[in-house]
């Protein structure tokens, strides 16, 4: 299992090569509570770092979701439309969002595990 | 008990509801619309007699629930009571009858009382000159924001970001995204209140204007709005006053003399016009003279006794709002002024306070404070200390439904975890604040006891508890075109059609 590195807007990307597989975290999901549409794009779009991708809604709030990594996406996680609760049960596996094609390098800014708790700890304080 | 559809009731034997001709010449719709959109036959319209529909509605009024019956303690939307006089003056023949294209000379009594209450609205907040075409809080706030980029543009400079603290009023960022601005977030300090250090460091030549609520949403005045206005003028910005939160302290301080440039009033919330459902609302906006340039044409000017709109104003940026504004609510609102009184006004925001600290004061030890008191007219309570028992805001809120009492606001602001926000106005009795503050009380202790409970109601109204993550989920699957059922309760019979193709 390839590291999961993290950004402090609390998506998650594992890198595999060239291949990324990007979601939001365990902690966003919770945060956002039941997950009840995402407006995702289509595969082939090419995406900056930091770039905002798609948007997430859950009877709470709606959030923007931001593309942890440059690149090309390749794939959609189609079953998210029908069954957006996947990110509720499941954020690291089955709920993952989109596979990109990685144009570059990992920026900088992304954060290890240990750090992105930093994040979270402080955001529930 | 819910009260069945008109389609429901309708019964095959009565005649079907005729309309009446057309009294007016004209084509007919044969003549004008195409072949295939055509009606073939008359729509099926319930069938039920003049009695069975009176009583069908009445069923469903009763059903309702008004600040004419019941408390409303609705943080940061000031759910006044709705004085019975503002509804005679508004009745008027002379003021009800007006038609929008009358001549000047046949309408000098209205023109008058839209005079008057700029008059009095620019005594209660402060400021040179006000207009009276915004229909709503959110209107006013983007008309602001228009004259102040006007008077930026007018003087050569390029100024794209307006500043919104962290605890503010969801339409402000909203208002100036709409208007093209940058919107920069400003944090608020530990205490609840802008942070002045993180605003120095927001403010730039690029700031057009700081957007600030004074009591801010978390009900708590902002002790250096001097040193904010001062900041915010070195760098050539305008400070805007969001006025929802005027009702608590008219008549005893005055945002322009704080030193906001430009202020919106919510007749709707601060001078008793009806809210929500009830509205129109109306969103008058006032301004300092080096803004008053740029207010939406006409204005409405008095030249030896006469009154005349003005529409020659060219730095104008032109009218917002159809004819004059929602003029009823003009009426409304400048009655509510005269019936009070400037005395009147200052003991209701001091009411107002005191109502709020009381409750606050009832349920300190049932909910957490998440800041210090003591507030001004509203307060911000967290359900958060209910975390271990797995009962959330919206779990007292529905609970609070079966009280016969409205929920407060919950979620908001966002920066306080588990918010419940309360205003409970100055109109309210001790008897009725004791008795929501009771209401909470044994909420918070049925928390403890029995959270289970808790989290089933309302079960004592026509409609329980709703799986609102299912019906998100079910209508976004059909607007997908991922779904055929439009989540409809009822469906409408096919004529002609075998009745499995409804």
């Amino acid at each position: 299992m390839a590291d999961r590195h993290y950004t402090k807007t609390h998506e998650w990307v594992t890198v595999d090569g060239k291949h990324a597989t990007v979601g939001i975290t365990d902690f966003a999901q919770a945060q956002l509570g039941d997950v009840v549409f995402l407006e995702l794009p289509a595969a082939g779009r090419k995406l900056a770092a930091r770039e905002t991708f798609g948007v997430i809604e859950s009877v709470k709030a709606a959030s923007d979701l931001y593309a942890p990594v440059a690149g090309r996406i390749t794939e959609v996680n189609e079953k998210l439309a029908s069954k957006p609760e996947l990110i509720n049960s499941d954020p690291y596996g089955e709920g993952w969002i989109l596979k990109l094609e990685l144009a570059g390098g990992l920026p900088p800014d992304l954060i290890d595990e240990s750090d992105y708790k930093k994040v979270t700890e402080a955001a529930a304080s | 008990m819910t009260e069945a559809l008109s389609f429901e009731l309708s019964r095959p034997a009565v005649d079907p509801p005729r309309l009446p001709e057309a009294d007016v010449a004209g084509p007919g719709p044969a003549d004008v619309l195409p072949r295939d959109v055509l009606r073939s036959r008359p729509p099926s319209l319930p069938r039920l007699s003049e009695p069975e529909i009176m009583r069908h509605y009445s069923r469903m009024a009763s059903l309702n629930y008004s600040i004419s019956e019941n408390f409303y303690p609705l943080g940061s939307c000031t759910m006044k009571y709705n004085p019975v006089v503002n509804e005679a003056a508004a009745a008027l023949p002379g003021f009800a009858g007006l038609h929008p294209y009358q001549d000047e000379d046949s309408v000098q009594g209205a023109l008058e009382l839209m005079w008057r209450l700029e008059q009095a609205l620019c005594a209660v907040v402060g400021v040179d000159r006000v207009t009276l075409q915004p229909a709503a809080g959110a209107h006013g706030e983007w008309t602001a924001l228009r004259m102040i980029a006007a008077f930026h543009h007018s003087r050569k400079e390029n100024r794209t970001e307006v500043l919104v603290p962290d605890s503010a009023h969801g339409t402000n960022p909203a208002s100036a995204a709409l208007s093209g601005f940058h919107v920069v977030e400003v944090r608020s300090g530990q205490d609840g209140r802008i942070s002045l250090a993180d605003l120095e460091s927001k403010l730039s030549p690029r700031t057009a204007a700081l957007m600030l609520t004074n009591p801010n949403t978390l009900g708590l005045f902002e002790r250096e709005i001097l040193d904010i206005a001062e900041m915010v003028h070195a760098t050539g910005a305008m400070l805007y006053y969001d006025g929802a939160n005027l009702n608590a302290f008219m008549g005893i301080c005055r945002p322009g003399d704080m030193g906001f440039d430009a202020v919106h009033m919510n007749l709707h919330k601060t001078f008793t016009t009806p809210h929500g459902g009830g509205g129109p609302g109306a969103g008058p906006v006032g301004v300092k003279s080096e803004l008053a340039p740029f207010l939406p044409a006409p204005t409405v000017e008095r030249s030896n006794g006469h009154l005349v709109l003005d529409h020659k104003r060219p730095q104008s940026i032109g009218r917002v709002r159809s004819f004059y504004g929602n003029f009823g609510m003009l009426v409304r609102a400048y009655t509510y002024i005269l019936a009070m009184g400037g005395d009147g006004l200052s003991q209701a925001s001091q009411d107002a306070v005191l109502s709020a600290n009381y409750l606050r004061k009832l349920v300190e030890n049932d909910l957490e404070m998440p800041h210090e008191g003591p507030c001004m007219h509203e307060f911000v309570a967290s359900a958060h200390n209910l975390h271990e028992e797995g009962v959330r805001a919206l779990d007292i809120a529905k609970a609070l439904l079966d009280r016969r009492f409205y929920a407060p606001t919950v979620y908001f602001p966002l920066v306080v975890p588990e918010a419940i926000m309360v205003e409970p106005t100055e109109t309210e009795s001790r008897a009725t604040l004791d008795s929501f503050a009771q209401a909470i009380k044994e909420i918070v202790a049925q928390a403890k006891t029995d959270p289970q409970g808790l989290r089933d109601q309302p079960k004592n109204l026509p409609v329980g508890r709703l799986d609102e993550v299912a019906a998100a989920r079910r209508i976004n699957a059909y607007l997908q075109g991922q779904s055929d059922d439009p989540v409809l309760r009822w469906k409408a019979p096919v004529e002609g059609a075998p009745k499995h193709a409804c």
